[in-house]
């Protein structure tokens, strides 16, 4: 069997269904031989946005999401989304055609060392020396990427590397690593748990998948409860003692996490951009994260527990004291603006389980304030790296994994980036919806700018484009949502059509 | 809690899968989370499908312990030790060339005695001595050396190991 073979059998035993790419000659024998195996493989309109779909398809699901690409300029397309899946420890197998073996390092046509340039945005990667080597290696990958803090691999393939033959040996199962786990503390933190009047629970992207459990301790303790942008929807929004995401424009929650006694972290890396923390220092801190590198790394805890958050809180739990109920705040949105008005009234069309992507800018963070949540992985963003463009290629990978209601919520600036990702929504029919907050502007460059260089606006002002006529050129929807149209009317209308739709909403540029 | 604020002097050994890659994986990690490397030494293990890296830095306990967080995470790395408060025995070599002339050079042959080092080559107006030792020992060798001039030196970094059965 061909090495191109032997990977494309690999990722099918992987159960691997659905795969995401750009052919280019590097990579060809593998496009040859697609046709021989049960994968779907979805032809994006840049690799960006294969490489972003496959991180949607991960981001949405918690299995690994798989892109292919060609060498040199296919392999580069892919950085942006390597690194902003290592930054939100997201899944992604990356695997890039390369040159002949012998040609390696002579600067070969379409050659470039991704190898070398990916190497402190992965979590692991390979060049495959071998065809002996390869089914080994996607093994082994997909094993790297899934436990303890998931992240990218990347794995580079030589052409003749996939031109040699071998026989595939099928002797590969991924078998659980053992993870270092440190619940020494467990002990000490339960009496610290037990003696504080007001703890706060400070959820973050660790802790996605044990949402149950993790409310079940807040209602335990009758904890507030504050998340980042990576847990947003691990805890429904209308919980007792929720209180929104933790930024520094969420002034009543700050004063909420002052007036606590202690703070737990439940797989969150305390965010550098939020001022916030560093108010907390004197409080006690308790970290609990199955990354021991994030233990001390930004903000200096009492006690920690290194482990899944689901472990970890079986080990704590049976330790504490249910705690006598009393008055815990709710915060719910502040709805003010024609932007957050469209996201809140969106949240009355929708089903619970509807995904939300966003790209990144003013509207990823009014629908982070504003959107009701219900449930894990229904929110989507880039949440570490903050990558304009990251939606519409995320988008098709989160419709494809899930079947669901997708929703991107975009703005004028980042839909611009990747906005040919919406020819690939069309042409695989994905039921999407894009909403585009349309001012004309860069807001969130804007607001940075009203705020922190006098309102000295350089370069943020773009022209007005109507994305509603975009679309129809791209063979789908378009309509336009003026200043002053009903809101409920429009949605009502534009969400029964099951045709990839962008509604492009008219936006003050003054909304900040 | 990490109370301690003072740098000091760690030795990070660093016991790896010996695979291409590796080195610059593990020095492109200190360089981009901005750790300064003040020794670094590559070697051979007594199992060829091992290498062994021993870093000295100058860190806080919190930066040592991030360092060696870090360290543990990859992939390739089996075990690290911050040898730091342990009894560790470490080595550094040094090659060095000094100016010396007929008058000098049986005071620069004293000065080998003391420090135990070995003349390695003379040239009419050149010596060159090779030293192992630690790191205060090289220290105070060059220092000696100092005002006959030196020519050149080539000093590597340390090779560390902890005395004793510790298997950890």
């Amino acid at each position: 069997m061909t090495g191109a073979k032997i990977l494309l059998k690999s990722l099918t035993e992987l159960k691997v269904d659905t795969i995401f790419g750009y052919p280019g000659s590097s990579i060809l024998p593998v496009y040859d031989a697609l046709s021989e195996f049960p994968l779907r493989h979805v032809l994006t309109a840049h690799e960006m946005g294969a490489g972003f779909a496959a991180s949607g398809m991960a981001r949405a699901t918690g299995k690994p999401g798989v892109v292919i690409a060609t060498s040199g300029p296919g392999a580069t397309n892919l950085v942006t989304a390597i690194a902003d899946a290592f930054m939100d420890s997201v899944p992604l197998i990356a695997i890039t055609g390369n040159v002949e073996l012998k040609n390696l390092g002579h600067d070969c046509f379409q050659e470039v060392d991704i190898f070398g340039m990916t190497m402190p945005i992965v979590k692991y990667s390979y060049i495959v020396k071998s065809v002996n080597d390869l089914e080994k290696i996607i093994f082994e990958a997909f094993e790297i990427a899934t436990t303890g803090r998931k992240g990218p691999v990347l794995i580079d393939i030589p052409f003749d590397v996939l031109k040699d033959e071998t026989d595939y040996c099928g002797n590969f199962s991924r078998l659980p690593v053992s993870s270092s786990y440190d619940l020494k503390d467990v002990e000490k933190i339960a009496n610290l748990i037990n003696d504080a009047q007001k703890p706060f629970l400070y959820l973050g992207g660790g802790g996605v998948d044990y949402s149950d459990r993790i409310i079940e301790f807040a209602d335990l303790i009758k904890a507030q409860i504050g998340v980042s942008f990576m847990a947003l929807g691990s805890v429904p929004s209308d919980h007792k003692g929720y209180v929104g995401i933790v930024s520094d424009d969420n002034k009543p929650l700050q004063e909420i996490l002052s007036a606590s006694d202690i703070v737990i972290a439940l797989g969150a890396r305390f965010n550098s951009r939020i001022s916030a923390f560093d108010k907390i220092k004197n409080k006690t801190i308790i970290q609990i994260d199955i990354d021991g590198a994030e233990i001390d790394k930004n903000v200096l805890c009492n006690n920690y527990l290194i482990a899944d958050i689901g472990t970890a809180l079986d080990k704590l739990m049976p330790l504490l004291k249910e705690k006598e109920n009393k008055e815990l705040q709710n915060l719910s949105p502040v709805v003010k603006g024609r932007g957050k008005e469209i996201i809140f009234e969106l949240s009355n069309f929708l089903p619970d389980d509807a995904v939300i992507i966003t790209d990144v800018g003013l509207h990823q963070i009014w629908t982070a304030c504003t959107y009701p949540f219900k449930k894990p992985r229904t929110f989507i963003t880039s949440g570490g790296l903050g990558v304009m463009g990251f939606g519409m290629g995320t988008a098709i990978g989160v419709a494809l994994a899930t079947n669901r209601k997708v929703v991107l919520i975009t703005g004028d600036g980042s839909l611009r980036m990747n906005v040919a990702e919406f020819e690939t929504a069309v042409k695989l029919k994905i039921d999407l919806t894009v909403i585009c907050m349309n001012n004309s502007s860069l807001g969130l460059i804007k607001k940075i700018q009203s705020k922190f260089y006098g309102k000295r606006f350089v370069e943020c002002d773009e022209p007005k484009l109507n994305f509603a006529n975009l679309a129809k050129a791209y063979g789908g929807e378009g309509i336009t949502l003026s200043r002053t149209a009903n809101v409920k009317e429009a949605l009502e209308q534009s969400l029964k059509m099951k045709k990839p739709l962008i509604i492009d909403c008219e936006i003050s540029d003054k909304e900040f | 809690m990490i109370k301690n604020n003072k740098t000091e002097r760690h030795i990070i050994s660093i016991l790896t899968k010996n695979q291409p890659g590796v080195l610059s994986r593990i020095s492109g990690l200190f360089s981009r989370r901005g750790y300064n490397i003040d020794g670094l030494t590559v070697c051979a293990t007594e199992d060829e499908s091992y290498s062994r890296m021993t870093v000295t830095v100058s860190a806080t306990e919190q930066t040592a312990n991030q360092i060696v967080e870090q360290l543990k995470k990859q992939i390739d790395v089996i075990k690290v030790l911050d040898l730091k408060s342990g009894d560790v025995a470490l080595r550094e070599l040094l090659l060095i060339k000094v100016n010396a002339g007929a008058k000098e050079r049986s005071e620069l042959c004293d000065l080998c005695t003391i420090f135990k080092a070995k003349a390695l080559d003379t040239t009419q107006s050149t010596m060159m001595f090779e030293l192992t030792g630690n790191t205060s020992k090289i220290d105070a060798f060059i220092d000696v050396l100092v005002p006959y001039g030196i020519i050149e030196m080539a000093r590597t970094g340390g090779a560390a190991l902890e005395r004793g059965k510790n298997e950890n």
